[in-house]
This record gives structure tokens, sequence and C-alpha cells, in this order.
């Protein structure tokens, strides 16, 4: 683990930064430019940025693929599930206004909820994109990653001169 | 007609012919799939600038009601066709991946070779 | 709950996709998809019910009024689109359970109906919608996961023929949203009812006309009108079965639909007909497709493929009605449009079952095969003779209605080039026969047995929709006809 040690300090002081600014722009979303898409997209640059510095394997302990496989769904399912509560309490489909006694926190809470929603499908679909590409013909039989396919260890291999 | 000042749709016309042209003209699979990005990004361009007011801000309410503010509804509407590109790139290059690994090749000339025989 | 309808159509099938990746054990997911597919058809009979008492139903989707808001809007040709799609996901999603066991990996099933699923929304949000940008973005959402269905296959071809056809598609898609990006340059709307109020103001400027051209060229590369269908017989080809049955059915037929909103509600009859030369065009690429797709076909060995073409020979009838500009050539396309779903999904699906027990459909390993499979090949044969346009099925009746309503818009060459090309269709479907029927078998080839009923069931209520229909031929042809009317804006 003594390869790279600038790049490994400064991806550990960077990450939560990153993801910081996520939930800046994720929670800041519906007073300034922000929203689901672009916290998604930072949130998994951070966990993309982490398993490319310290391997896949590292990064499929700190985040699971079958915890990614869930919140792809379950992001969809509160988007859809905001809508239907609308529907419930007598608006019209994703009218926010009906969400609370007063339409103007309504609106906040819809579009709140809605882009947390976004936030997650995209953050977890990204990352599972990135996952699937990278450990493309690194996986055993059953789909599960095998040791030391780490990108990082690739490239040194080579710079090591081993195939 | 100022040619000039025009010069955004010179640019996504540029970019467009780009595109198409790397898609219809490479045999490289991948290439294929860039070339269909940059086709995309020419009407992701055509789009925002369309958006742009002169002298328009950034369309975040102010205080001040002479503020004139650029259209926020073209960037909505790219938003969406960049989310809907990158899942067609990220669909494409999963294809071109399981197309790798069932024929051994990304070259088209390649792949209607050996698929000729069946 | 019943103003919600229009929100429902879409919802359920929506919801219930990401709940299939959730539930993850295929017998579940399949029944839910199933359930699912169901209430849609319910929802889609009854908007259509509720469209014929009222006239028009408005939906502003988040309480948004149009034209600001994201409209959904039903009318009579976009209810009965929706009773077609819906109809023809339960037949085929009947059949799909068994032949979808066999053709796809087990690994995949879970995730292959959440993507049945979402194409499925895909399709009905493109008919419901009101919105343009809301139409490109339905139409990319049904397009992507019909990528994935057909890559699904085992056959590596069909990982090629998806890559072909993705790249076509996006193009296709891609030119629609420039299209439509124009016309938002013009207008500043997006509304499909605003933006018709709005566009004859503008219909000397130059920019509509280069919208328009988009718009129909990215349109004829999603319905595969010739020479743009160049991704279609490979993808119909190598797809499993099922997926084969539903797209051939709904996928094109909904770009017809796209293709006659922007004609006709759009850009309005006297533009697109008017001052654009669209008849012209159309009618040369309409009767090539007739003709060159019906000859291909004749040529193919792989039956699939041999019905891909056959498709595209078919969509030429259905825009050569439209390419006649009159409300009854309208209407005998829109005919032709719900009667080849049914033909084409009733003549995939017996190819499934054919695959589902031989594991080709090449005609070579058919001979002899009726004795074997007589349920199976009857039902070809049925579909065969509704394709040709035999008097008592469906084929006849769209046909007929097109020869009068050619007749009456005062071409005369036109009949005889649908007479001629369904000469055309009569020899390609003959070979089939022939093979079937009359050859022996290859000696080194292991009988097989008839399909299970779980294939034969679905195929038959398919079959037996093209022969009530070519009966009753009176009663969808009074639908389509005050869809067409209302559609050219004649009431």
């Amino acid at each position: 683990m003594t390869h790279h040690f600038i790049l490994r300090v400064i991806t550990k002081l960077l990450i939560p930064l990153i993801l910081l600014f996520a939930l800046y722009v994720q929670f800041h979303g519906d007073f300034g430019p922000g929203g689901g898409f672009q916290a998604g997209v930072i949130i998994a640059a951070a966990l993309v940025l982490y398993a490319l510095v310290f391997g896949l394997n590292t990064a499929s302990a700190v985040i699971k693929e079958w915890v990614l496989l869930v919140l792809i769904p379950l992001g969809v399912l509160i988007y859809a599930g905001v809508g239907v509560a609308s529907l419930l309490l007598g608006g019209n489909y994703l009218d926010y206004n009906v969400l609370a006694h007063d339409p103007v926190h309504g609106q906040h809470l819809g579009i709140l909820l809605v882009e947390l929603g976004v936030g997650m499908t995209v953050a977890a679909v990204l990352t599972t994109i990135f996952f699937a590409f990278a450990g493309r013909g690194h996986r055993d039989a059953n789909g599960n990653l095998l040791p030391h396919s780490a990108l990082s260890d690739e490239i040194r291999n080579r710079k090591d001169g081993q195939p | 007609m100022n040619w000039v000042t025009h010069y955004n749709y010179w640019i996504v016309i540029l970019l467009m012919m780009l595109g198409f042209y790397t898609i219809i003209a490479r045999g490289n699979l991948v290439k294929k799939i860039i070339g269909l990005n940059i086709f995309q990004t020419s009407v992701f361009v055509l789009f925002i600038s369309m958006g742009k007011i002169p002298g328009g801000v950034a369309p975040i309410l102010r205080d001040d009601p002479t503020t004139i503010y650029s259209n926020p509804l073209p960037h909505v509407l790219i938003l969406t066709a960049i989310v809907v590109g990158v899942a067609t790139t990220a669909l494409g290059l999963a294809l071109v991946v399981r197309i790798n690994e069932a024929y051994g090749t990304i070259e088209e000339d390649e792949i209607h070779e050996q698929d000729r025989f069946f | 709950m019943i103003a919600h309808l229009p929100a429902l159509q879409i919802v359920l099938p929506l919801i219930a996709a990401p709940l299939c990746v959730l539930l993850r054990t295929t017998r579940l997911v399949w029944l839910l998809a199933f359930a699912v597919t169901v209430a849609s058809f319910g929802i889609a009979v009854e908007l259509y019910s509720q469209v014929l008492q009222y006239g028009v139903i408005s939906y502003a989707m988040g309480g948004w009024a149009p034209p600001i808001g994201i409209e959904y809007r039903v009318d009579q040709f976009n209810a009965l689109m929706l009773i077609l799609i819906t109809a023809v996901a339960t037949v085929v999603l009947l059949f799909a359970r068994t032949s979808v066991a066999k053709e796809v990996d087990q690994r995949r099933q879970p995730l292959f109906w959440a993507a049945w699923l979402l194409c499925f929304t895909g399709l009905l949000g493109i008919v419901i919608t009101g919105d343009a940008f809301n139409v490109f973005v339905f139409l990319e959402v049904s397009s992507l996961s019909t990528y994935a269905l057909i890559a699904c296959a085992r056959d590596r071809r069909a990982i090629t023929s998806a890559y072909q056809y993705l790249i076509m598609g996006t193009i296709g898609a891609t030119f629609i949203l420039i299209g439509i990006g124009l016309l938002y340059m013009l207008t500043g709307t997006l509304n499909m009812a605003d933006l018709a109020a709005r566009l004859p103001g503008v219909t000397e400027s130059r920019t509509l006309k280069t919208a328009f051209v988009f718009i129909v060229v990215g349109c004829s590369l999603k319905l595969a009108l010739f020479p743009l269908h160049l991704w279609m017989p490979n993808a119909y080809a190598y797809a499993p079965s099922a997926v084969t049955a539903f797209i051939a059915a709904t996928a094109t037929k909904v770009a017809i639909y796209v293709m006659l909103r922007f004609f006709f509600t759009i850009f309005g009859a006297d533009f697109s007909f008017g001052a654009m030369p669209l008849g012209q065009v159309l009618m040369v690429l309409s009767v090539i497709a007739m003709f060159s797709g019906s000859l291909v076909a004749i040529y193919e060995q792989n039956v699939k493929r041999m019905l891909a073409y056959s498709s595209v020979a078919q969509i030429g009838y259905i825009t050569l009605g439209i390419s006649l500009a009159t409300t009854t050539g309208l209407a005998a396309g829109m005919l032709h449009l719900f009667n080849h779903a049914m033909i084409k999904a009733a003549l995939f699906m017996a190819m499934g079952a054919v695959v589902y027990r031989l594991g080709s459909c090449r005609l070579d390993q058919m001979a002899g095969l009726a004795k074997q499979m007589p349920w199976t090949m009857a039902a070809f044969v049925a579909g065969g003779l509704s394709l040709i346009g035999v008097p008592l099925t469906t084929g006849f009746v769209s046909k007929w209605y097109l020869v009068n309503a050619a007749f009456d818009a005062g071409w005369t060459i036109i009949p005889v080039a649908i007479l001629g090309s369904s000469l055309l269709a009569v020899i390609y479907i003959w070979k089939v026969v022939e093979t079937a029927y009359m050859r022996l078998p290859p000696a080194d080839q292991k009988p097989v047995q008839e399909a299970p009923l779980a294939l034969l069931i679905p195929l038959w209520i398919m079959v037996a929709a093209n022969f009530f229909f070519g009966i009753q031929g009176n009663l969808l042809w009074q639908s389509v006809l005050q869809a067409a009317r209302q559609l050219s804006g004649e009431i």
C-alpha cells in the first residue's frame, strides 16, 4: 500500500469535500442551481475516484453492489411515490401543492423528495455503470469480483513490466 | 443575415457533420459511439445557445425587477437530453463490450466476416 | 380516481418496473407485469369510452395548466392507439412467459421484465402526451429499453443488431429533437395544441420547413420507412421471439402515430401536404417499400427476417394511405396500422412457437413441420392469409378501404400496385406453407412436439382477433374513420 502515496492522501482529503459539496448541491437545489441530477453525478464521481485509487475491491467493500441495485429502483419509487401521494391527497399527479397545508410548503417538500429520489438513482446508476465496466472480465461465474482486480494494481503491474 | 453573429449555428453545423461523418465512415464500434456523442452534443449546443438572451443573466430570481434573464427552459430540456445521451452511451458501450466478448473484435467488417458463415 | 386515468395509464407500469428490479423473483415479476398490463388495458378501454362520451380529455401533470405544464391529451386516435398497445401487450405477455423462459438467461429474466415494462411505459407515454418534448423523452425510454430487450437473446448476432438499432434509433430520435428545438425557437412553446395555434403565423419561415424535414426524417427512421429500414430486419430476426412480436406490433406503429401527430395536429394538413411536397415523396417511397420489401422477403431463408421485410412492405401500405392526403386515405392507413399490428403479432408469435421447439426458424429446418406442429402452422397460415388480404380477414378489410380511398383520390395506378405487392406476399407466404406442409422433414432431424398450450392459446387469441375484425370489418373502420376525421380537423 505504499504506491501512489501522494495520490492516496490527496484522495482521502478530497472525498469528504466532494461528498459535502454534493449534499450542498442536492439540498440547495430548490433555492439555487443544483438538484438531484448534479448531486448524484458528484456523489458518483467521489465513489469512482475512490475506486480508481484504492481499487475496485476496496470500493465494493465500501458500497456493496446489491445496495446500489436496491438504490436504483428505490429512487424511482420515491419519485413516483410522491406523485401517487399527491394523487391520494386529491391533486393531480405530481401536484406538490397538496402535499402540505400550505401550497408553498408543499412545493418545497415535493421538490425536495423528488430530487432526493433523482439523486439516489443517478448516483447509484452511474456507480453501477462504472463497476460493471471496470469489473468486466474480473469476475467469477457468480458475478463476484475476483481479488486484485483493482485498476491501480493493473497500472502498477504494467509499470513494473509484469504481464 | 449576419454571418458572424450567428456563429453558434456554424459551430452546431460543424459538430453535427463531424459526428455524422464519424458514425458513417468509421468501422470501429467505439468510434461510432464517439461520433454519436458529438452529433448529440451539437444538438445540445443548438438548444442552449437558443436560450441565451443578450445581456441576460442566469435565471435565478433577483430583487431588481429590471433584470433580464436567460431562458431556462432550453437548459432544462437539454439536461434531460444529456441524461438520455449518457444512458445511450452507456448502453452502446455495454453492447460493444459484449460484442467484443462474443466476436473478439470491435471492427465492423471483421464482425460481418465472422457472421457470414452462419 | 376516474379523472386521473390518463396519469395512471403511465404511472402504473412506470412504478411496476422498479418493483420488478426489487422483487427479483421471475415468477412474481411476471405476475406483477401481467397484472399491470391488464389494468392498463382496462384503463385504455375506459379512456376510449370517456373520449367518445365527453370529447377530448386533457390532464395537467403536476397541476400546471397547459401550455406551461406538460399536458396529457387523449382524443379518439390516441385512445385507440392506447387500446392497441395494451391489448397486444396483454396477449403477447401471456405468450412471452413461456417463450422468454426458454430464450433468455434465467439470471437476466427479472431485469428483462423490468425493461419490458419500461418499453411499455415509453410507448404509452409517446401516445398519450400532448407535449412535443415529452414525446422525445418517452421515445428514448421505449427505444433504450428495446435495445436492451433485443440484446437479451442468446444469439450473438442479437447484440450486433441491437447495436445497429441503437445507432440508427438514436440518430432518428436526435433528428426529431432538432425538429422540436427549431419549433420551440420559432414559437416559444412545446405544447402541441399551442404549437398548432401559433405555427400558421410563420408558415413562410425557412426554419419551419427545416424543422418539418428533420421531423419527417427522424420519424421515418423510427418507423422503418424505405430506405431507412436497414436496422429492422436484423433487430426483428435475432431478438427474443416475444420481443419481436411485441415491438413489431407496437413500436413501429407508435412511430407512425408520432408522424401523424406532427403532420396533422402540429403542422396541419395544409402545411404538410400543401406547402411541403410530403404527399408525393411519401407516396413514391411507400410504393417502392411495398415492392422492395416483398421482393427481398421472397428470397429470405430465415422466416423471422422474411416477416421483418414483409413489415417494411406493410408499413408502405400504411404510409401510402397517409400520402393520399384525404380523410378516407388517412383512415385506411390508420386501419391498416391496427390490422397490421394484429397480423404481425400473430405471425411472429407463430414463429416464436416454432423457435420454442426447433430452436431456429430457418426454412430448411422447417420442412415437414406441419405434421409435427399442426396448430402452430395452421395459425401461421391463418395469419398469412390475413397478411395477403384474403376476404374475411383483417388484411382484406384494410386493403379494400385503401383501394377505395385511392380510387376516390383519383389514382388508378395505386390499386394496381397494392394488388401487385399482395401477389408478392402470396409468394413468400406460400414458400413457408410449401416447406412446412409438402416437404418431408430432413432425415437427420429429431421429430418435435406441438408447442405447449401456454404458447398456443395467446397465439390463437391473436388469430381469432384477425378473423373477428375481418368479419366485423365495419366495426373498427367506423371508429378509425371518426378518429381520422377528428385528427384531420373535419369535425
